[in-house]
């Protein structure tokens, strides 16, 4: 047992959990990228030192119960409305950080024109965006940016773009915006895009705190529930066909 | 200093808003209020009390940007008529639901769809009956003057904070237009973050040091979620007890009892004045309150008068609730013109006199 303890001693500790993320038990299936996210927002907060006036605003989808996760206050949005309450806080609390967590179908589809007058105004907010290109939590239904040919519970022969269109690249959209200051698309299925993902939200945190206007960190994210696929296929699937459409890589860097 | 002007009532709900300390605005114009947010604007706030004003892309926008002001506990409202207050729907069952408050507007035209810019009172079932999804209410309040619309906002706010419930000022084209002399109230400071974070632990403004809040509406369980919604029906028995506000007219020797609300109201005085000089013993009920309504002083009424007359601009919304006030004791009809027509003073004496008199 001392043997143990003189291990795990302080001076050894090379990797440990953020205290601003909490200890409940994550409702995500496994191999799902919101974890990985919501830890990577947890140390930045961290590291920034900035939970004490950190306010999360969630979203409807999967990530309904993000304030379960990250130790700040939160307020839960209606569907696709996070970007106007965050508006709201942001407005009347300038002095404050306010960060929203948005899925495809919440920011790119029901919450198209909060978005992008959110972003048009330049509130001074970041905006994480998860992109997995299907509807999670209500059962894996076509999303906006659902990509030709991906079978949904709404689209089981396929995404068929003469019926449907074709998915919405809304991160391209909203860098044209003079109010965006930073949209960047990552993710979060290597250690290595792992590191990029968390610089990029470090970045943009740090945007708020210089008054630069609204970044978007989208997250390019497996659903492998909804997919249908194990975490491993649904990593290889990502690259394979996701990232094609949705290239990785900084579009706007102000 | 209070201090004496001949206003609108939109521009009364702007000036009012300021004075009282309000935090922030966020709207979008439409036909018959967009004089509250010009007035704001023109009057530029933020560079004396610090109030945010802010046009939203949609009513959709500003209401949720109310719910993330009023998350914070800061004093923050919205103005709108019916079809943007449809859309408003979604946004005010989430602020009943997370229990947020604040004040919307609701300056009613005639509908239903597009409808008219005209004056209506055609909304009450949407303000007192939910209008969004759940079950939950609105503290509603119904200004008959100018002078009330500037002396409801404050009144609204604090009902909402008293409560942690959003409240509706239900006016109307007539009263939302119209000019009045009407006196302002003195200048009040906006609360500091220290005043709200001590009497409203609740808000969200960061964490420092506390247990973090969480401001939300969703509650998956379903024994919490019933748990929840029994709280919110104890806070609204309680609203109904403390909170009815009405006023009577001529009421004390009445045979018949008009009841009516906002601008009906007003038109309804003179019908009592003109009734009276033919003999007819009528006095008027106004409610101030529309939710929680007056159902105890209405059923006081219906062991004295012949019948009562529900006196509004639709096709017969209130009428209901007077009628279960009344429980069938005595008759009660409806009068009114709607889709954007008003009632002349004359017409209401003689639908008094054919539905209830002579019938």
């Amino acid at each position: 047992m001392s043997e143990t303890n003189s291990i795990i001693s302080p001076e050894n500790i090379v990797y440990k959990k953020s205290p601003v993320l909490l200890d409940n038990t994550m409702h995500y299936c496994p191999g799902c990228s919101h974890g990985t996210v919501h830890k990577l927002i947890a140390e930045v907060i961290e590291e920034m030192g900035v939970q004490d006036i950190t306010i999360g605003v969630a979203p409807v989808g999967c990530s309904v119960l993000a304030y379960n996760y990250i130790d700040v206050d939160w307020q839960e949005a209606a569907h696709g409305r996070a970007p106007a309450l965050a508006t709201g806080i942001k407005r009347l609390l300038p002095e404050k950080v306010v960060f929203s967590y948005q899925g495809d179908g919440d920011l790119a589809a029901i919450g198209t024109a909060e978005t992008i007058h959110a972003c048009n105004r330049g509130e001074n907010i970041v905006m994480v965006f998860i992109n997995n290109g299907i509807y999670g939590m209500t059962g894996g239904q076509m999303a906006p940016t659902t990509l030709p040919g991906m079978k949904a519970a709404t689209c089981p022969q396929g995404r068929d773009v003469s019926h449907d269109g074709m998915p919405i690249k809304i991160s391209d959209l909203l860098a044209q915006l003079p109010g965006t200051c930073y949209v960047t698309r990552q993710a979060v299925h290597t250690p290595a895009n792992v590191r990029k993902t968390k610089k990029a939200l470090r970045k943009a945190f740090e945007n708020q705190l210089a008054n630069k206007g609204t970044s978007l960190v989208e997250v390019v994210a497996t659903c492998n529930s909804g997919w249908k696929m194990n975490p491993v296929q649904s990593n290889e699937w990502m690259e394979e066909n996701m990232f094609p459409m949705y290239p990785l890589g900084d579009l706007k860097d102000e | 200093m209070r201090e004496l002007k001949l206003m609108k009532g939109n521009e009364a709900i702007a000036e009012a808003a300021i004075r009282c300390g309000v935090d922030g605005y966020f709207g979008y114009p439409i036909t018959p209020q967009s004089e509250v947010m010009e007035t704001l604007m023109d009057r530029a706030p933020w560079d004396s009390t610090g109030m945010v004003v802010l046009q939203a892309e949609s009513e959709i926008a500003s209401i949720n940007m109310v719910y993330g002001g009023a998350g914070c506990g800061k004093r923050v409202m919205t103005s709108s008529s019916s079809p943007g207050i449809s859309l408003m729907q979604e946004g005010l069952t989430y602020l009943a639901g997370a229990e947020l408050p604040c004040v919307v507007v609701n300056v009613v035209r005639g509908g239903p769809g597009l409808g008219t810019i005209q004056p209506a009172q055609s909304d009450y079932f949407q303000s007192v009956k939910g209008g969004g999804h759940g079950d939950y209410k609105l503290i509603t309040l119904a200004p008959a003057s100018v002078q009330e619309m500037a002396d409801f906002v404050e009144l609204a706010f604090d009902l909402a904070f008293k409560y942690r419930n959003p409240a509706m000022i239900l006016s109307d084209g007539v009263i939302g237009q119209m000019m009045e002399k009407v006196e302002l109230g003195e200048f009040k400071p906006r609360w500091t973050n220290e005043y709200i974070e001590k009497n409203y632990p609740w808000v969200t403004m960061g964490k420092n040091g506390r247990e973090r809040n969480i401001i939300t509406s969703v509650q998956l369980e379903p024994s919490v979620q019933e748990a929840f919604n029994h709280k919110l029906q104890n806070k609204y028995r309680e609203c109904e007890e403390n909170e009815v506000r009405y006023e009577e007219y001529m009421c004390d020797d009445a045979e018949y009892l008009f009841v009516a609300y906002g601008s009906s109201a007003r038109i309804c005085q003179k019908s009592v004045e003109i009734a009276r000089e033919k003999g007819i013993k009528v006095g008027l009920l106004r409610p101030i309150t529309l939710w929680p309504f007056p159902t105890k002083q209405i059923a006081h009424y219906a062991d004295k008068v012949k019948g009562m007359l529900s006196v509004e601009m639709s096709a017969g919304q209130m009428v209901e609730d007077v009628r279960l006030s009344v429980c069938g004791k005595v008759p009660v009809d409806h009068f009114g013109r709607f889709g954007g027509a008003v009632h002349s003073p004359g017409e209401v004496v003689e639908a008094l006199e054919n539905k209830l008199i002579k019938a």
